[in-house]
């Protein structure tokens, strides 16, 4: 686990998100916030054969916020739903690889929270 | 004003933090302490300890004698009988109070006009008062973050029965013009309620002056102890009222199955009181009369002067609330904005992107300057204001140009941190 937040890794991830924009006809479509910081995700999902087929995002927030969704979505992508509801927050955290606060951890995995609700009825 | 030999009266700013000299500009959430208030605190429980106006030992007395003269002083200070100031834990008991004791005498259909820039504890216990169908009004704010006094008077009306309004916006910064709202509630017969938190510890404020029935605020942002707050209200009204929380001290007689209250303000502080709290805030009372509330108000004022030059020397950073340091406390609240880097993607790009209070916080802290992000209890007003959150700088008497200097360094930073 890296000290520096800011690492280059969470860096591109912000600046250039993967799988970010509005999806047409998802299969389920569900957004969460943190009222405290003001972040948001939106989380758009097609299903198909028991696969995430495609997954994107929109959101805005911080840095952290926003990484650890691009990262999120490129961990799930094209992957078995039952393998997709096994993963933890931890697995989520280790793949950021950074040490974070506990006022920054809510901001890590606002995602991950929002990701389980769209697969709550899956 | 020698801020030099003031900050050697606060024993947590010697403090160093990551090998650097703390640079605290958050104020406006809590001040620091001196060591006069400290002092007082421990001179307190290591010689005058006891339960306050029971007791007939001689001890008891002591500590009742303290706690009143701390009440008489801190009235002093804001222009106040000492028969008039109720202590509560901070503004937001006090506004609670209120609304709960005062809130009785309105019924459905009565009106309660406040502000769009109202922290939180201004808005929340008006809107307990909706389950008996009184409507609260909000007061819509001028394109420079002043209040639109325009709105102001055509909200105001027959039904309108509570003025409650801020006298400085925690995080606008904005100064409102108490002393004419005043006079405009008062003239359609309504009550006027001023909260206190942020302009009590920052300048002169007598509550004749500023025309106020009510006024509120915390020991904590004026250099005193948590925990401690006061209300301040005029002594008919008080006497008119019902207490908010029953049980000891606040009673004159209990009876099986009645029971009458004390005079106030003691009919408004149920339970062993928070003596330390009352010393500790009448310490911090003497310490800012020893300064001058003049002073402290014009030392920020050119603080504020001086920070705002310097923001502006980074084009992408918006400041929200008046440009005019004269209609403006010690408080910058700011946003990065529109950041259109090439080394965004094309799609984040277009809408720019706003990097987020909390990176800026984040960011700030590696040199040690300590600011707030988030929405800081003003929700409605960050609606308003259509952004998230936001950054915000605060100052009092121990920061100085050094701070702006230091702040504005970081702040310069940041984009290179993020790479954007």
């Amino acid at each position: 686990m890296s000290n520096d937040i800011y690492m280059e890794f969470i860096l591109e991830n912000y600046r250039n998100p993967k799988n970010y924009g509005v999806m047409d006809n998802p299969t389920v479509k569900k957004s969460g916030a943190n009222p405290l910081c003001g972040d948001d995700i939106t989380i758009y999902l097609k299903i198909e054969n028991g696969k995430i087929q495609d997954i994107r995002f929109t959101g805005k927030g911080c840095a952290i916020s926003q990484a650890s969704a691009s990262i999120l979505t490129e961990m799930v992508k094209g992957k078995d739903l039952e393998y997709v509801k096994s993963l933890g927050e931890n697995d989520l955290l280790s793949a950021l690889g950074i040490e974070l606060s506990p006022a920054r951890l809510k901001c890590a995995l606002l995602s991950y929270k929002v990701l389980k609700d769209a697969l709550s009825g899956f | 004003m020698d801020v030099n030999k003031i900050r050697e009266d606060f024993p947590i700013l010697k403090r160093k933090i990551n090998g650097k000299r703390a640079v605290y500009l958050d104020s406006t959430a809590t001040s620091q302490k001196p060591r006069a208030v400290i002092d007082a605190i421990v001179n307190y429980y290591e010689n005058f300890n006891a339960n306050v106006h029971r007791g007939i030992y001689r001890l008891s007395e002591e500590a009742t004698d303290l706690y009143e003269k701390s009440r008489e002083n801190i009235g002093r200070f804001i222009g106040a009988r000492s028969d008039s100031i109720v202590f509560v834990r901070n503004t937001t008991e006090a506004l609670n109070l209120i609304s709960y004791s005062y809130g009785r005498f309105l019924n459905e259909g009565d009106e309660i006009l406040t502000t769009i820039m109202e922290h939180h504890s201004n808005i929340v216990p008006w809107q307990f008062l909706g389950r008996k169908g009184v409507k609260l009004v909000f007061t819509d704010i001028n394109e420079d973050g002043t209040l639109n006094i325009d709105d102001f008077i055509n909200k105001i009306g027959k039904r309108t029965k509570i003025v409650t309004v801020t006298h400085v916006s925690n995080v606008l910064g904005t100064i409102n013009d108490v002393r004419e709202l005043s006079k405009i509630a008062h003239d359609h017969g309504a009550i006027f309620i001023v909260d206190g938190a942020q302009s009590v510890p920052h300048m002169p404020v007598d509550v004749e002056k500023i025309g106020a029935d009510f006024l509120a605020f915390s020991g904590h942002k004026m250099l005193g102890p948590m925990g401690i707050g006061v209300l301040y209200g005029k002594r008919d009204l008080l006497e008119s009222m019902d207490p908010f929380m029953g049980g000891g001290e606040m009673i004159s007689e209990v009876h099986t199955y009645g029971s009458t209250w004390a005079d106030v303000p003691l009919k408004f502080e149920a339970g062993t009181p928070n003596v330390e709290g009352a010393v500790g805030l009448s310490a911090a009372v003497d310490y800012l009369r020893s300064i001058g509330m003049e002073e402290v108000r014009n030392h920020e004022k050119g603080l504020v002067s001086y920070s705002l030059e310097r923001l502006g020397e980074i084009n992408e950073i918006n400041i929200y609330g008046p440009r005019d340091p004269e209609k403006r406390g010690g408080v910058i609240s700011f946003n990065f904005r529109n950041i259109r880097s090439e080394r965004i993607s094309e799609h984040l790009r277009k809408e720019g992107i706003m990097i987020h209070p909390h990176d800026v916080a984040t960011i700030l802290d590696m040199d040690s300057v300590m600011v707030r992000s988030g929405h800081h209890c003003a929700q409605p007003l960050m609606e308003r204001l259509n952004i998230p959150a936001s950054s915000r700088a605060s100052f009092y008497i121990y920061n100085d140009r050094d701070d702006v200097d230091t702040l504005f360094d970081a702040l310069k930073k940041v984009r290179g941190v993020l790479k954007i």
